[in-house]
C-alpha cells in the first residue's frame, strides 16, 4: 500500500472512531436525557462519518488499487493528491467549528471542494485502459 | 474469501434489503421513529459492515501466521456490530412514540456496543494498514 493512502485509511478510521463516538453519546441522549446539548454534535457525526470516513476511505483505496503507470510516477501526480488529503481533512476539521463559528462550515466546505478536485485531476490518467502506459 | 468476510457481507446484503424495505414503508407513512434506523441501516449496516468485511479481506497481512490479524476480535466486532444494530432498530422506534426505561436503556446499551464494534475493528486493523 502506497504511503499516501495508508494516512488516508488510517485517518479515515479515526473519523470513524470519533464519528461513533459523538454517535453513540447522541444515541445515549436519546435513551435517558443526560446533556441535550450534545445534540450540537449531531453535525460533527455526519461530517466526520460521511466525509472522513466513507468518502476518505475510498479515496485511500482508490489511490492504491487503480492502475499505475509503467512510465514515471507509477501513482501519477502525487503531490496533487497529497494536498487533497491535505484539504479534506482541514476541511473536515474546519468544518468541526461551526459550533463556534458559523462561516467555519462554508471554509470547510470549500476546502472539501478543493480536495475532491484536487484528487480527480491526480487520478484523472490512472483511469485508463489495459496496456495504455 | 475467509468465513468472517462472508459473514460480515452477507449480513451487510441483509442490512441492505431491510433498509430498502423499510424505505417503501417510510415513502408510504405506515411508520413512525423509523427514519434513523433506515439510514443507519445504510450506512452502519450496510456500507460499513461491507467495508469491514472486505477490508478484513483484502488489506496487507498482518503476519504470515496470522494474516487477518486476531481473527476472535474480528468477531466480536462482528458480533457488537449487529446486536447493537438490532438493539437500535427495536427500540429507537418505541423511544420515539412511548418513551420508557427500559427502550431508553437498551438505547445505551446499544450505542456501546456499536462503538465498541469499530473500536475493535480499527485496532485489529490498524497495523495491517502499512507500507509494502
Amino acid at each position: 500500500m502506497p504511503r499516501l493512502s495508508v494516512w488516508f485509511v488510517r485517518a479515515s478510521f479515526i473519523h470513524l472512531l470519533l464519528g461513533l463516538f459523538f454517535g453513540a453519546l447522541i444515541l445515549a441522549q436519546k435513551g435517558i436525557s443526560f446533556y441535550p446539548p450534545i445534540w450540537n454534535l449531531f453535525p460533527l457525526h455526519v461530517e466526520f462519518l460521511l466525509t472522513g470516513w466513507l468518502i476518505q476511505l475510498a479515496m485511500g483505496v482508490a489511490f492504491w488499487i487503480i492502475p499505475r503507470f509503467s512510465n514515471g510516477s507509477p501513482h501519477g501526480p502525487v503531490g496533487l493528491v497529497w494536498f487533497s488529503f491535505a484539504f479534506l481533512n482541514a476541511g473536515i476539521l474546519t468544518t468541526a467549528l461551526q459550533l463556534w463559528f458559523p462561516h467555519a462550515l462554508i471554509i470547510g466546505r470549500i476546502a472539501e471542494v478543493c480536495a475532491a478536485i484536487l484528487f480527480v485531476i491526480g487520478s484523472w490518467r490512472r483511469v485508463k485502459p489495459q496496456g495504455v502506459l | 474469501m475467509p468465513l468472517l468476510t462472508r459473514t460480515f457481507i452477507k449480513t451487510a446484503m441483509i442490512c441492505f434489503t431491510l433498509a430498502l424495505m423499510l424505505g417503501i414503508l417510510l415513502a408510504a407513512r405506515v411508520t413512525n421513529g423509523f427514519f434513523p434506523v433506515y439510514i443507519h441501516l445504510l450506512v452502519f449496516g450496510w456500507l460499513t459492515q461491507l467495508i469491514f468485511g472486505v477490508a478484513l479481506w483484502m488489506f496487507p497481512k498482518y503476519s504470515n501466521e496470522k494474516p487477518r490479524g486476531y481473527e476472535t476480535l474480528g468477531w466480536w466486532s462482528y458480533t457488537l456490530l449487529n446486536s447493537g444494530l438490532l438493539l437500535r432498530a427495536i427500540a429507537e422506534p418505541i423511544q420515539s412514540t412511548q418513551p420508557n426505561p427500559l427502550s431508553g436503556w437498551t438505547l445505551v446499551i446499544s450505542a456501546i456496543l456499536q462503538f465498541l464494534a469499530g473500536l475493535l475493528f480499527v485496532f485489529n486493523t490498524w497495523q495491517r494498514v502499512r507500507e509494502k
